[in-house]
């Protein structure tokens, strides 16, 4: 089982790349090999904690802006992925580079425009 | 009042009746009929799970918990003068009344969109709430919630004709003497000083200019000096509360000299007790310091080196140590700060997420919130030995009833 992983993880990694090839872009897929569910969970918590101390722990903002699903619907994923990793100069958004890897941030983009963080679903990092 | 009278008789009686078996009586839990005071309660968040614990700190034990507050990431508390009630302000700009004898919910309002913290008048009978959405304070009746006071935070040259003037985040909301709330304006770089002394008529006083994006505030414990931190220069605003005429003033201008700041995870907290000894200690913004400013000529006096970047930098009661805890990646650590020889004196590690800590009434202990560990860990301050812990759901600001007697807080 466990000598079938790499393979297997290998298979996604083309898989993803061959639809990315094309139009549209795949969607996310939250389950990507290179990312225990420990980090995962390490990440929704600090989504929900940590970005969640600016932003409101259910997304609606405070002093950062909301994160709600709606307002992130007709953004470009990558590029705000690259926000979180940059932060916004002059603002208390901080660059989250140091603590993130770009997958690590583009996943939790995801949730956030999948609504994951609604209703608790993804509180403390346990998924359903 | 007749009838809340007539209840406690009541209550009396049954617990004369009661607690005939005085032992039985001490060992039981706390209920409605149980006669007895507040001076040693107090409340933790469950941020995530919208309640608070009801704690008894003399026997460091939970007594009961509050559900149904609503978003509580952020959210802070004050005590009405009996100490019987606490007020909750969430982030979700629900303010909460909660008994803590009772262990009830009285009265809620959803008064704003969003919200970040409050504060209640000298007199007890008004409640304030700092609003991001719409940007503004708002009083309330501390007895009923009634809507009292209703304060925008517009700023800026008066558009067009109907044209509505921007509003302002307001934060730092503290109490002074009074009957004044004094609070800054995020966006628009000001402090205003509201005199509440007529409810029904604010009298507002706006000082402009006092720097870029105040993030938090904190009054000094004799109700004279109101202090801003700025995130968006190296400095703190300072109003002198007994001459506002003055104007206010900046102190730390550029402690940062130039060198680049670190990425700043967590904002600070101001309020808290960060004077000590004369000095007022301060987080560093972006950098590893806590600084330390003479209260009498507000010249910087020293700069500590610690672990993080420090959030909350809160002083023992007693003035005699300064408790820091840190900003992600540090958040893990907590240290001790000796007052007179501003050194650290110790480094503990109650775990990852540290978040809030508060002392005892007279400081023999702190209580400290383990967020990732959902844990309260309660710490001897002589010590500096843990001797208890107390199992909290994400537990985030933890205050206690010694707060209702304290200018300030």
């Amino acid at each position: 089982m466990r000598s079938r992983l790499p393979l297997l993880a290998g298979a996604v990694v083309l898989l993803a790349a061959a639809v990315q090839a094309g139009e549209p872009p795949p969607s996310p897929d939250p389950s990507r090999p290179e990312m225990s569910a420990a980090r995962r969970a390490e990440l929704g918590r600090m989504l929900v904690h940590d970005c969640g101390s600016c932003h409101g722990l259910t997304m609606k903002g405070g002093l950062g802006a909301p994160l709600l699903p709606e307002g992130l619907a007709g953004k470009d994923p990558d590029a705000l992925a690259q926000l979180v990793l940059e932060g916004i100069a002059g603002t208390p958004m901080p660059p989250w580079a140091p603590l993130l890897s770009r997958d690590e941030a583009r996943w939790m983009i995801d949730q956030l425009r999948e609504g994951r963080l609604r209703e608790g679903r993804l509180r403390e990092g346990k998924r359903e | 009042m007749t009838g809340r009278m007539s209840m406690m008789r009541g209550a009396l009686l049954g617990l004369i009746l009661g607690a005939l078996p005085a032992a039985s009586f001490f060992a039981s839990a706390v209920s409605a009929a149980e006669l007895r005071g507040t001076g040693d309660l107090g409340i933790v968040v469950e941020r995530a799970a919208g309640r608070v614990m009801v704690v008894e700190n003399s026997h460091r034990r939970t007594l009961a918990s509050v559900e149904g507050l609503g978003d509580l990431s952020h959210a802070s508390a004050v005590f009405s003068r009996d100490a019987r009630y606490a007020f909750v302000f969430g982030r979700d700009g629900g303010l909460s009344k909660v008994d803590l004898l009772t262990a009830t919910v009285v009265k809620r309002v959803q008064q704003a969109g969003n919200s970040i913290g409050g504060a209640i008048s000298e007199d007890g009978r008004l409640v304030a709430v700092a609003n991001y959405e719409p940007g503004g304070v708002r009083v309330f009746d501390a007895d009923s919630l009634d809507p009292v006071a209703d304060i925008p935070a517009e700023y800026g040259p008066a558009g067009e004709a109907g044209a509505a003037r921007p509003r302002s985040k307001v934060v730092g909301l503290e109490d002074a003497p009074g009957n004044r709330f004094v609070f800054s304006l995020y966006d628009a770089g000001e402090i205003w000083i509201a005199d509440l002394s007529d409810p029904a008529a604010p009298a507002v006083r706006k000082f402009t200019g006092i720097g870029r994006q105040p993030y938090d505030a904190l009054v000094t414990p004799d109700g004279r000096h109101y202090i801003a931190g700025l995130f968006g220069e190296d400095g703190l605003a300072v109003l002198d509360l007994w001459n506002p005429d003055k104007g206010v003033r900046r102190v730390l201008d550029g402690y940062g000299r130039g060198e680049q700041p670190l990425p700043v995870y967590k904002m600070p907290h101001l309020e808290g007790w960060g004077f000590a000894d004369g000095k007022v200690f301060l987080p560093a913004i972006g950098r590893h310091e806590v600084l330390v400013v003479d209260a009498t000529t507000w010249q910087e006096v020293g700069r500590i080196a610690v672990a993080g970047q420090p959030v909350f930098v809160m002083a023992r009661p007693d003035g005699r140590q300064i408790w820091v805890n840190f900003a992600l990646p540090d958040n893990h650590l907590v240290q001790v700060l000796d007052v007179p020889s501003l050194a650290v004196a110790a480094t503990l590690t109650p775990g990852k997420g540290v978040l809030h800590m508060e002392f005892t009434p007279r400081g023999e202990q702190v209580w400290v919130s383990v967020r990732d560990l959902d844990t309260v860990r309660i710490y001897d301050t002589g010590s500096l030995r843990e001797v208890s812990t107390l199992p909290a759901d994400k537990p985030s600001g933890i205050f206690f009833t010694a707060r209702a007697h304290r200018i300030g807080l």
